[in-house]
């Protein structure tokens, strides 16, 4: 039964569930422990050890009834199965039996030999859904469906009287096992492949060209992009410190020194704890962004989910707070509202930099890090690079994530050049992993 | 199992017994939560308990403790808790102290040798003194893998307490034993059982959690939660009991900012007992609501609804009978 437990664990690891060698030793301990007699017993047990959180511990309850409703038939076999494995080849039902054992309506009989077909076809390497077919018809073959093929093709070709009728039999009987290869296969894939497949959809998502996604890997997009946000927020949200010299922290001091005979050697400062980063990000929400704009948006709404003090601000030509739609609205909603306000209109960078000096331009501090979202086309105004240079001067640093890359910098009514300088970092911001990669940066220069 | 396992415990016979045990003490379990338990217990693994506040997460290593007799130690987490103050501290006070008196004595000491080197050899003979186990305080963690029979070790609010911290408590977690510089590895002789509990406040790291069994206890089912106010408010009459125990429930299923745990339902029956009230009627909850919900806007968002979650928790039964008419149980 060890196999079973493996197998197991490798269906919760393709499904994004980590389990580590450790707690694979760990679960089988617990097995042994308790034994694979009670099911609930096995899936709580199960659970607690090679669940970590509530998320995993839901797709390991999923998994568990997958995958052990299946081997419920090969736990009644648990003995002949193993005794079996080595000399399965052996064991298998010559093709004369597969006729009868169907006829027989035997259900265990049949769901054996199927589940011993199943590994010998080596079912658990399934990955994609386009393989179920294929597996269900190696099933099939491995369990003697030739001889069941060859006995049909005979009274087919018959000429007594009873043919007609037994073919008619053998071809029921054919769809009936076709069928329940099928569902076996489907139920390997749920198990084996699901997790997988939605992992290699995932990778491919987050290196597609932003402007090129579809309306599909929208809604694939929302997840991952919910996802980054997730694992940013965990990464940055603890508190940062700084050693503070000049104010000794006595008592750790002597506790250091104890083994120094209290004589301070190593002296330890208290720690002033830092800020939370403070970010101001701005979205260009424009049309000649439009193909970015959800994308831009939804990175705003996540950030605004993950960092708890940020301001959010829109424009096309005038620049507003969007702190209350992104807070109040869940995404889509957000999204249409923010663009029926403020969207699509001719860009003017030069009129939203006043918008910002004139009624925003105090929440920008020395502790603050602007992020622009956008591509720096301005229609030909005047943008203002020296309001942009204010902004700059005032705040920590400014970044900015731009959808064009840097051969387009500066043609046609690309005002980047101007702002370039000011910018202390502007990254081309393309796919889904340039994105992670951008944001993590922001969040990782207040280290 | 293994036989390499040396849990230092008699093994628990089955899960119904864990939940027989500490039914005997007045927790009342869950199956997954004596799972959760039997298995630590037998593979001697810590467990982490994720849950809203007030579920019972501590209670449950007082419990444990309680039905086994065994010590607990608790370790409750803040940020800022450092080694010093879960592990050991040297006495520093005594320490200084003792070196007065040594002072004076210091010539008789070295007093007949000749040179340097006898009397340097003589002096470091008395620092082994001052950094051993006498002038060891130790705090909870040294204290529990100290424990002769073993012991429960609650490490409360684990989420609370630095990055630092935690990165700290996997050696005492995997292989229960910690390190003393000056004096050496401690090992446990009979490894404490480990509970750890968070409030989710930050997420845990993975090397933590990776270590513990993990257990996720949310709000009890009528049906529990009644028996749990039961085991702790013995006195409550069962109608009284029912009604307010689907009170509580059909509050936790408002929209409030913070839904009432056990403890709130609990403490809820001890001030309907202590007002000498047989059966809820709408004045009386209005008056006691605080004792349930904490927060100003739940009490004025649950007044509203007062009037019908009274009539639902005190309507009639299945049985067809109403609140009034209900036959007193005792």
């Amino acid at each position: 039964m060890e196999r079973t437990l493996t197998n197991f664990i490798r269906a919760l690891r393709s499904s994004e569930v980590r389990v580590s060698t450790g707690e694979a030793l760990d679960a089988t301990r617990a097995v042994a422990l308790i034994g694979y007699g009670d099911r609930s017993l096995l899936k709580d047990s199960l659970g607690c050890v090679l669940a970590k959180s509530d998320q995993e511990k839901q797709v390991h309850d999923r998994l568990f009834d997958l995958y052990f409703s299946h081997s419920e038939s090969q736990a009644d076999n648990a003995a002949s199965a193993t005794g079996n494995e080595a000399e399965d080849g052996a064991s298998q039902p010559p093709p004369g039996d597969l006729v009868e054992l169907l006829q027989s309506g035997d259900e265990s009989a049949i769901s054996t030999a199927m589940e011993r077909a199943a590994e010998a076809a080596g079912i658990d390497d399934i990955r994609f859904s386009t393989q179920v077919a294929y597996y269900a018809q190696q099933i099939i073959k491995q369990m003697g469906g030739e001889g069941l093929q060859q006995r049909l093709l005979e009274a087919l070709q018959g000429r007594e009287p009873g043919d007609e009728a037994e073919a008619q039999d053998l071809i029921d009987l054919r769809r009936d096992l076709t069928m329940r290869a099928r569902e076996r296969a489907e139920r390997a894939f749920d198990v084996f492949g699901a997790g997988e497949t939605q992992q290699f959809r995932d990778d491919f998502a987050a290196e597609k060209r932003l402007n090129a996604l579809d309306r599909y890997d929208m809604e694939r997009m929302k997840g991952l992009i919910a996802k980054i946000a997730k694992r940013l927020a965990v990464k940055h949200s603890r508190r940062r410190r700084k050693r503070n010299r000049g104010q000794l922290d006595v008592r750790r001091t002597m506790r250091a020194n104890a083994g120094l005979d209290g004589v301070p050697f190593n002296v330890i400062w208290r720690q002033k704890k830092k800020d939370r980063p403070k970010i101001v990000a701005i979205c260009d929400v424009s049309g000649s962004v439009a193909q970015y704009v959800r994308f831009l948006l939804l990175l705003l709404y996540s950030l605004a989910d993950a960092v708890p003090d940020i301001h959010a601000f829109a424009f096309s030509h005038r620049l507003k707070p969007v702190d209350d739609i992104l807070a109040d609205n869940e995404f889509e909603a957000a999204m249409a509202k923010i663009i029926r306000e403020l969207g699509m209109g001719s860009t003017d960078y030069g009129q939203a930099w006043s918008d910002l000096k004139v009624e925003h331009e105090s929440i920008i501090d020395r502790r603050t890090t602007v992020i622009v979202l956008g591509d720096g086309r301005s229609n030909y105004g005047d943008p203002r690079a020296d309001l942009f240079r204010d902004f700059a001067q005032r705040a920590k640093s400014m970044i900015w994530l731009n959808p064009e890359g840097r051969s387009q910098w500066g043609t046609g009514d690309s005002a980047i050049p101007r702002y370039l300088p000011f910018c202390t970092q502007m990254s081309h911001v393309a796919t889904l992993k340039d994105l992670e990669r951008a944001v993590d940066e922001v969040l990782s220069a207040y280290g | 199992m293994a036989k390499d396992i040396s849990t230092g415990y008699e093994p628990l016979s089955s899960i119904d017994a864990v939940t027989a045990g500490l039914a005997t003490v007045g927790y009342i379990s869950t199956r997954e939560i004596s799972t959760a338990v039997f298995l630590a217990h037998g593979l001697r693994k810590p467990i982490l308990i994720e849950g809203p506040a007030g579920v019972g997460k501590t209670d449950l290593a007082q419990s444990l403790a309680k039905w086994l007799s065994l010590p607990v130690l608790r370790l409750q987490c803040y940020e800022g808790l450092d080694e010093g103050k879960a592990l050991y501290e040297w006495k520093y006070g005594k320490q200084l102290l003792y070196t007065q008196i040594l002072k004076e004595k210091l010539n008789e000491l070295i007093g007949s040798a000749d040179n340097l080197s006898t009397s340097l050899g003589k002096l470091a003979s008395f620092e082994d003194l001052f950094f051993s186990e006498q002038f060891l305080e130790s705090r909870p963690l040294l204290t529990a893998m100290q424990q002769p029979a073993g012991s429960v070790l609650l490490i409360d609010e684990i989420d609370k307490s630095d990055e630092e911290f935690e990165a700290f408590l996997l050696e005492v977690l995997s292989d229960y034993q910690v390190t003393v510089p000056e004096i050496g590895t401690i090992r446990a002789n009979v490894p404490p059982l480990v509970i750890l509990t968070s409030n989710n406040v930050r997420e845990l790291g993975d090397a933590l959690k990776r270590r513990c069994l993990h257990l996720h206890i949310g709000f009890p089912d009528a049906a529990r939660e009644r028996m749990i106010v039961q085991a702790r408010v013995p006195d409550v009459s069962d109608i009284l009991l029912k009604q307010l125990v689907s009170f509580v429930q059909g509050v936790r299923e408002a929209d409030v900012k913070k839904r009432p745990s056990i403890s709130e339902t609990v403490d809820w029956a001890r001030t309907l007992l202590l007002m000498h009230t047989t059966a809820l009627d709408e004045e009386f909850v209005r008056t006691t609501l605080n004792v349930l919900l904490k927060h100003e806007s739940d009490i004025a968002a649950v007044s509203k609804e007062v009037p019908r979650l009274v009539r639902e928790a005190t309507g009639p039964d299945k049985a067809g009978r109403t609140a009034s008419g209900y036959p007193e149980l005792g």
